[in-house]
């Protein structure tokens, strides 16, 4: 026993591993197994209407290899990323104002956060319909009947609204991560450091930011990734009418019954988004280290 | 220049300096306050909603409380809601554990395999919900495990829960749980916990008396996120749920193809409602709290 | 050492799931022998089978009065949960996923035949419903599934254009879709069908051909006016078309006949057409999936034969505005109802629809060519 515990000090990959047990054991067996199932279909031929016909075949991968998956891609791409920024600019101030109030609200804040979302995702999504719509949306009815405007305004069935709901629907993914790293910043410190260096732009540059660094990659993570794939919002509030790759990808597995095509795309997607999200953490902590 | 002259100059330069430290705090709360309006906007449109006299939320006919008489009586909606709190927080707290566990590993150790292991765990984040639901489906059909209901009394109601979903919810949480958490262990000071460890040389109590509590706001936030996503979560359930299994997202999904009805805002107005109370039980309790102590403060 | 054996522990369970999950993954790929057998196996000892207690419909939403489960009940027993899907794609990858338990489903016409070519469709035992006498004669040998082998007929409908009356005129060709003017009042304020087949088969019906072509240069133009129709359109929607139309944010919607009747409620100036080149027709049928235990399949045939009663026949089309295809049940319906021309089109009108038909590997064709409509600026 106690050479275990020798073991245990000395080994750290040890340690590590057996912390790692229960995520290890629930990942591979319910995650990576099923995975291999995909993975395998991504390799056969489609059955005619949904499912597979065991014939090994390359076609699924060379297909996505088109024009227009890239286009799509990059249209994706450039929602998620303006997406993600919006995210940050509205809730980092958020998520700051969340950490500097006194411990004994910041519990009720971060809740009252959260409750907007515990009512149904499809629910919050139509009342922003509601809003948005072009003739008949209380936005621009409002504002012509106050006569601030003569022509509608294009809230509705355009990029505009698709990204005002993802902001709205991951504003929390962002705002959770950086409150929990800046929680807890010692804000007497902070006052000490405004102090000295005099200037808020400095303190914040020098002390908060590179604290809070964590969480904003974390956050911008959480909020791009889903972006990139969402298929209901721009569905609902774009009017259907901009194709993202979230929607490509669940049109296959559902509407064009092509599994294989669907399973390819999905890991053509998960490599390129694994790889970015991998050097991207790697870079972003080589930074924090350099920060503090 | 006379003493007074200088003091005075002095005083007003405080004062400025004051004044300008009160208009950014005002600022500040303003913006606080401009944020939870965009968070509840469409929040308020909702509840207003679910009091309209006509089948549809496209306009506005008339006040009526028929709705929630309506999904009072619609015994299917109540018990998809009682599935998805279950499974909500069943699967928030599996996963809060070995989520978190995770963290703690790859945040503070080196070792073989690091690597791969951050691949595993940002997988389920990364892959789209449907290739995810129907391999999870195909999985379950082919190994035989997971269509078997839980039987769970849960607050006196008589549930079937199929392992699969919780299963299913469990595997994408942990990582969400796990990346929330390890924005928070990146930030920690790593000399507090190793000055505990040369005072304590115990990991054990270590871990529970000092990296623990500095953890929580991590954990926490992991919760919520968790939780949250799980009582979202649509295409995972529809999938992996059998026969006769609903939770309240797939009621709602299979609902709107005849439109958004108003019953449809009646049950998420009653969620707020419930989750509001909460809350104010949770202030309530918190004044009783220690001022420094986020665990309190939290719930 | 105990580390040591557990983490190999763990690394050859996971190991061994994998090995077994790849193994066991080939039937389910293969036309699935262990399901097709079992239709067999239930009809042979049917004499001694007990109806289930209970069963589950998978049904659309909204698509069945609940009243009719109470009066099934208090007559036999049986107890029918019901539990719902929103479209014939989620319908037919769950089952093929292999999810089981659903004793009675309602797929689409085209969604049957998928379904009869998979194996995936228990025969019915006929004997079991002698309502079946009360179908319309029109309705019995259907392209999917002539002689009702699999499936009875539920209810049908059409799908064309819902407009705004009074506000604008009747659209009388696809024309106001598929080569919209610019000044007229709907432009920008129409909706079309999120849905590569209903969508393709309103511009092939516009420009003359077959809905179910598999002719690429054909369905390059069909493409080319559904891009067209696209700059007209304030957005694709399948689900909340009928309230924008309602509500007035829309004065024009592509759309199935139903749904425009049940916002006639919200809104009485809400008409439907179907346009002089024709439309399409459709038929939601009730069928019994294999994967049933022989007590599921005598209990969903029993509800099968109570629902093609007339009076329950009338109920349901009271209940979602859908004509039925049971001819006895016409008698206890309103004739109002049954002369509504958005619902019961004349013969000459019926003549003009078509059917949409599954058409093999060119599905992912249609896909395609839809993805590239939604791609378009």
């Amino acid at each position: 026993m106690k050479k275990l515990l020798t073991l245990l000090r000395k080994r750290p990959s040890f340690q590590a591993w057996l912390l790692l047990l229960p995520s290890a054991f629930w990942l591979f067996v319910f995650f990576i197994a099923p995975l291999f199932i995909v993975l395998i279909y991504s390799f056969l031929e489609r059955g005619t209407y949904g499912g597979v016909q065991w014939h090994f075949t390359l076609e699924n991968y060379r297909r996505t290899f088109d024009p227009l998956y890239f286009k799509t891609f990059g249209r994706s791409f450039y929602i998620a990323i303006v997406t993600t920024i919006a995210t940050l600019l509205i809730g980092y101030p958020l998520a700051y104002y969340i950490a500097s109030r006194p411990a004994k609200r910041r519990g009720t804040l971060v809740l009252a956060l959260m409750i907007p979302f515990w009512t149904n995702f499809l629910v919050r999504t139509y009342a922003w319909l509601t809003l948005l719509r072009t003739h008949t949306g209380l936005i621009n009815v409002t504002l012509m009947s106050l006569g601030w405007i003569q022509k509608p305004l294009p809230l509705f069935g355009n990029d505009f609204a698709i990204i005002v709901g993802l902001v709205y629907g991951w504003l929390p993914d962002m705002v959770l991560p950086i409150y929990a790293a800046l929680d807890r910043l010692d804000h007497s410190l902070l006052e000490a450091a405004s102090d000295l260096y005099a200037s808020g732009p400095n303190v914040f540059r020098r002390i908060v930011w590179p604290l809070s660094l964590p969480g904003v990659v974390a956050g911008s993570m959480l909020v791009f990734i889903p972006s990139l794939g969402a298929f209901v919002t721009p569905a609902i509030l774009g009017g259907g009418k901009t194709l993202m790759i979230g929607n490509i990808i669940s049109n296959q597995f559902l509407a064009a019954h092509d599994w294989p095509f669907g399973s390819a795309l999905s890991f053509v997607m998960m490599a390129v988004m694994l790889a970015a999200t991998l050097i991207y953490f790697r870079a972003t902590s080589d930074e924090e280290r350099r920060q503090l | 220049m006379s003493e007074q002259a200088l003091s005075r100059a002095l005083s007003r330069r405080s004062r400025m300096a004051h004044l300008k430290k009160q208009l950014g705090e005002g600022l500040f709360h303003l913006y606080g306050l401009t944020g939870y309006l965009f968070l509840y906007l469409p929040i308020i449109i909702l509840v207003i909603f679910s009091f309209n006299d006509s089948r549809s939320t496209a306009q506005w006919a008339g006040f009526t409380t028929h709705w929630y008489a309506d999904m009072m009586n619609d015994h299917q909606i109540i018990l998809s809601l009682w599935n998805s709190l279950f499974v909500a927080i069943v699967s928030t707290l599996v996963s809060l554990v070995i989520g978190t566990l995770a963290a703690l590993a790859m945040e503070r150790y080196r070792f073989w395999g690091k690597l791969m292991m951050d691949a595993v765990l940002y997988l389920p984040i990364i892959i789209p919900d449907i290739a995810m639901a129907i391999m999870l489906l195909i999985f379950f059909d082919v190994s035989g495990i997971g269509f078997q209901p839980w039987k769970a009394n849960f607050f006196g109601v008589h549930l079937a829960v199929p392992y699969s979903v919780i299963i299913g919810h469990v595997a994408f949480n942990i990582s969400f749980v796990a990346v929330v958490v390890r924005a928070r262990l990146a930030q920690m000071d790593q000399v507090l916990e190793e000055a505990a460890q040369d005072l304590y040389a115990d990991p054990w109590r270590t871990f529970w008396r000092v990296t623990f509590p500095m953890l929580l706001p991590g954990i926490m936030g992991g919760a919520l996120l968790a939780f949250t996503l799980s009582m979202d979560d649509f295409v995972i359930t529809f999938f992996t749920s059998g026969a006769g299994f609903n939770t309240l997202p797939v009621r709602v999904f299979s609902m709107i193809k005849k439109g958004v009805t108003p019953k449809i805002n009646a049950v998420s107005s009653l969620m707020l409602l419930f989750s509001l109370v909460l809350v104010a039980i949770s202030l309530i309790i918190g004044k009783g709290g220690d001022e420094n102590s986020s665990a309190n403060t939290m719930f | 050492m105990k580390r040591y054996t557990l983490l190999l522990l763990s690394v050859l369970l996971v190991l061994g799931l994998l090995l077994s999950a790849c193994a066991k993954a080939t039937p389910t790929a293969a036309p699935q022998p262990e399901k097709t057998e079992q239709p067999q196996a239930t009809e042979a000892p049917a004499t001694e089978v007990q109806p289930a207690k209970e069963i589950v419909f998978y049904n659309w939403s909204e698509y069945i009065d609940p009243e009719i489960y109470t009066l099934f009940e208090k007559e036999t027993g049986i107890k029918v949960v019901e539990d719902n899907f929103s479209s014939n794609e989620e319908l037919l990858a769950k089952l093929q996923g292999g999810a089981t338990g659903y004793a009675l489903i309602v797929p689409s016409d085209y969604t049957v035949k998928i379904m009869i070519d998979q194996n995936m469709l228990a025969p019915l035992d006929q004997d079991k419903i002698p309502n079946l006498k009360n179908l319309a004669e029109r309705f019995r040998n259907l392209y999917y599934d002539p002689g009702n082998k699999y499936c009875i007929p539920y209810q049908w409908g059409t799908t064309g254009i819902g407009y705004l009356d009074g506000q604008v005129d009747k659209p009388e060709s696809w024309s106001v879709l598929f080569d919209p003017d610019p000044n007229a009042p709907y432009y920008g304020r129409m909706t079309m069908l999120d849905d590569a087949r209903e969508a393709f088969a309103a511009a092939l019906i516009y420009l003359g051909y077959d809905a179910n072509t598999t002719d690429e240069k054909q369905l390059e133009e069909a493409k080319q006016a559904l891009i067209r129709a696209k700059a007209a359109l304030s957005g694709y929607d399948s689900d909340t078309y009928e309230d924008l139309l309602a509500s007035g944010e829309n004065l024009m919607a592509h759309g199935w006949n139903g749904d425009f009747l049940q916002a006639q409620e919200e809104n009485e100036n809400i008409a439907y057409t179907i346009p002089k080149e024709g439309g399409v027709i459709w038929v939601d049928n009730v069928c019994i999936p294999a994967t049933v235990t022989p007590e599921q399949k005598l209990a969903a045939e029993m509800f099968l034969d109570f629902i093609l009663r007339p009076d329950i026949g009338a109920m349901i089309s009271e209940f979602n505005y859908y004509a039925t295809p049971n001819k006895a049940a016409e008698a206890n319906l309103d004739a109002d109802f049954l002369n509504d021309p958005a619902v019961y089109p004349p013969q000459k009108v019926l003549d003009r629809l078509q059917f949409i038909k599954p058409v093999g590997d060119a599905e992912a064709n249609y896909q395609r060519m839809w993805d590239e409509v939604k791609a378009a600026p």
